[in-house]
């Protein structure tokens, strides 16, 4: 018998593996009836989860955190069952404020955070106003954590304001914000339209940021685990076809034909490829790594990364939250390669690194954050000296 | 009786915002503003000073509101109705009608209530009145197309309107479709057929 399963979504490129599980039937394949209902706004899909109007949602990776810690909405203890994407977002500047870092003596490039804060931040007092999707975001952690390293960070120097997606364009155009961190193909649609040029790809900062996650209530969990294991199957499959090379221009059409994302192919294709433009009229440049939807271990829910997350938020850790222990309760018995561990330190692989498990050698993503620092939950939860 | 709140209302849509703001005045909020498309809300928020702000569910500048409500000085935080847990049966009942409310300037609850049940109630009265038209749209454009489909079969077989009908009727009953549905394909084949 099919289960009936909803799942809120939001349209965006990384929305992908909930679309593909759909259209390609992964989800049937795991006997459920999947219906995607796209949603307005975080706001919208965190209240509509939260009341028990959707089973499982596509969440910002912040999202299960700040709201089982009472910080965002309705206090509700959710949980991430799985990472449905890694990467994906880019940071950008209007064209006065290219023309301002320029003078500075900034070049165009898309691979120095530190160089392109120190522009940024760089001659004036005033207040930059930037532009994230939402509050609890990923965009919004790291542009504090990467704009706070540089020498010449002020408080007042920096106000970060809250603009959807959709949005982000028109208001960098308006003169609203001077920059923005958005997901594509928004950064891509602001190079088009709004004249904006792209500085980094917030991989630059973290080269592993667990950027989407797919949520569900933790009561709802605890009563339907059935359910739950067979949709982490079938968006696990559908991550796993997503990241076949072979695949990417196949899942370009479907995605661009779908009626659940209404994007066209030319917004799709540079988050799929990793050929990112920075600015109008420039060629392509490779982005390694710019939206990973499955090798490297991505979907798994490092308890780790819940932990990082719970630190940039000052509230009390989280890492319960990331449930690993499902996604390897789901997985295990179709013979997928899995950690053996729960947690890592986050920051210390820079490169593939094969970690012995029962199954023989499993290949886990590089890590690293731009300033080199490591990330362990161990020496975390005590003070810092 | 007048009561002295002032209300924010957020909602793009002019006949919608329109029905909201009669709502609430008829009941004696006279002191409501609105604010729709393309309107800065941070901005609005700042110049206004709400007690209370109107939105609905799905608005993406919630987005915005919530960020606002993390930042902005304790006196003008606007704080989302159901984060205090004081009423969970209004907060469902908003869910459901689509409405969010955000309270300013830790107004009471006990003046929060009979305008969010205003509220909830005007917002109840428009998503039934906008199913009902959407229904009746549907209806009308069914009816059209069996008629087009019917004047089809009239002309290609030579057949009553009546028997024309009857036909479309056995052909959606047996294939287990909507007659509506039959009528579509024919006059869509009709159409590439020329």
């Amino acid at each position: 018998m099919m289960s009936s399963v909803t799942c809120g979504y939001l349209p965006l490129v990384d929305s992908a593996p909930l679309i593909i599980a759909k259209d390609l039937l992964f989800a049937t394949q795991e006997g459920l009836d999947l219906t995607l209902v796209k949603q307005p706004s975080w706001s919208a899909i965190r209240d509509h989860l939260a009341f028990g109007q959707l089973d499982f949602a596509h969440l910002l990776s912040p999202m299960p955190i700040a709201m089982s810690s009472g910080q965002s909405g309705y206090p509700v203890q959710i949980d991430a069952l799985m990472v449905l994407a890694l990467n994906g977002t880019v940071i950008g500047v209007s064209t006065d404020m290219a023309n301002r870092m320029a003078a500075q003596g900034w070049a165009p490039y898309f691979d120095n955070p530190r160089a392109t804060s120190a522009a940024v931040l760089a001659g004036g007092q005033q207040t930059l106003r930037i532009g994230v999707p939402f509050p609890f975001s990923m965009h919004r952690l790291l542009v504090d954590y990467w704009l706070r390293q540089d020498p010449a960070f002020a408080n007042d120097r920096v106000e970060i304001i809250s603009v959807p997606p959709p949005q982000m364009s028109q208001a960098l155009r308006n003169g609203r914000i001077d920059m923005f961190c958005v997901g594509e193909p928004w950064g891509s649609v602001a190079v088009q339209d709004s004249g904006a040029v792209l500085v980094l790809p917030t991989s630059a900062i973290w080269n592993c940021v667990p950027e989407k996650v797919l949520g569900a209530r933790r009561n709802w969990v605890t009563q339907n685990p059935a359910t739950c294991h067979a949709m982490v199957r079938a968006v696990y499959r559908a991550a796993r076809w997503l990241e076949q090379p072979q695949n990417v221009p196949l899942a370009v059409e479907i995605l661009a034909s779908s009626k659940h994302l209404d994007l066209p192919d030319h917004a799709i294709e540079p988050a799929l490829t990793g050929q990112i433009r920075p600015r109008s009229g420039a060629d392509p440049l490779r982005v390694d790594r710019f939206m990973v939807f499955h090798n490297g271990a991505a979907n798994f829910p490092w308890r780790s990364q819940a932990s990082w997350i719970s630190a940039q938020l000052g509230v009390p850790d989280q890492s319960q939250c990331f449930r690993s222990d499902i996604y390897r309760a789901a997985l295990t018995p179709i013979g997928v390669d899995i950690p053996n561990a729960s947690a890592k330190v986050e920051g210390v692989l820079s490169e593939e690194t094969p970690v012995t498990n029962p199954k023989g050698a499993l290949i886990l993503a590089p890590d690293n954050f731009y300033d080199g620092a490591a990330f362990d939950i161990a020496t975390e939860t005590t003070p810092k000296e | 009786m007048t009561q002295c709140l002032n209300i924010l209302v957020v909602e793009p849509n002019a006949d919608k915002a329109l029905e909201i703001s009669d709502a609430l005045q008829e009941n004696g909020w006279s002191d409501v503003t609105v604010i729709g498309l393309n309107a800065d809300i941070a901005e609005a928020v700042a110049s206004h000073n709400p007690d209370l702000i109107l939105i609905d569910l799905t608005n993406p500048d919630r987005d915005t509101l919530e960020h606002l409500s993390m930042t902005s000085q304790a006196q003008s935080r606007p704080v989302a109705m159901f984060v205090d847990h004081t009423d969970d049966t209004m907060t469902k009942a908003a869910i459901s009608a689509g409405v969010s409310a955000y309270v300013v300037n830790g107004l009471h609850a006990d003046r929060i209530k009979p305008v969010l049940e205003t509220a909830i109630a005007r917002f109840h009265m428009i998503q039934k009145m906008q199913t009902e038209l959407v229904a009746a749209k549907r209806a009308l454009s069914d009816r059209k197309m069996i008629d087009r489909a019917k004047g089809l079969v009239m002309r290609a077989r030579g057949i009553s309107e009546n028997e024309a009908y009857n036909l479309l009727r056995t052909t959606a009953m047996s294939q287990g479709r909507k007659v509506a549905d039959v009528a579509q394909a024919l006059v869509t084949s009709a159409d590439l057929l020329g």
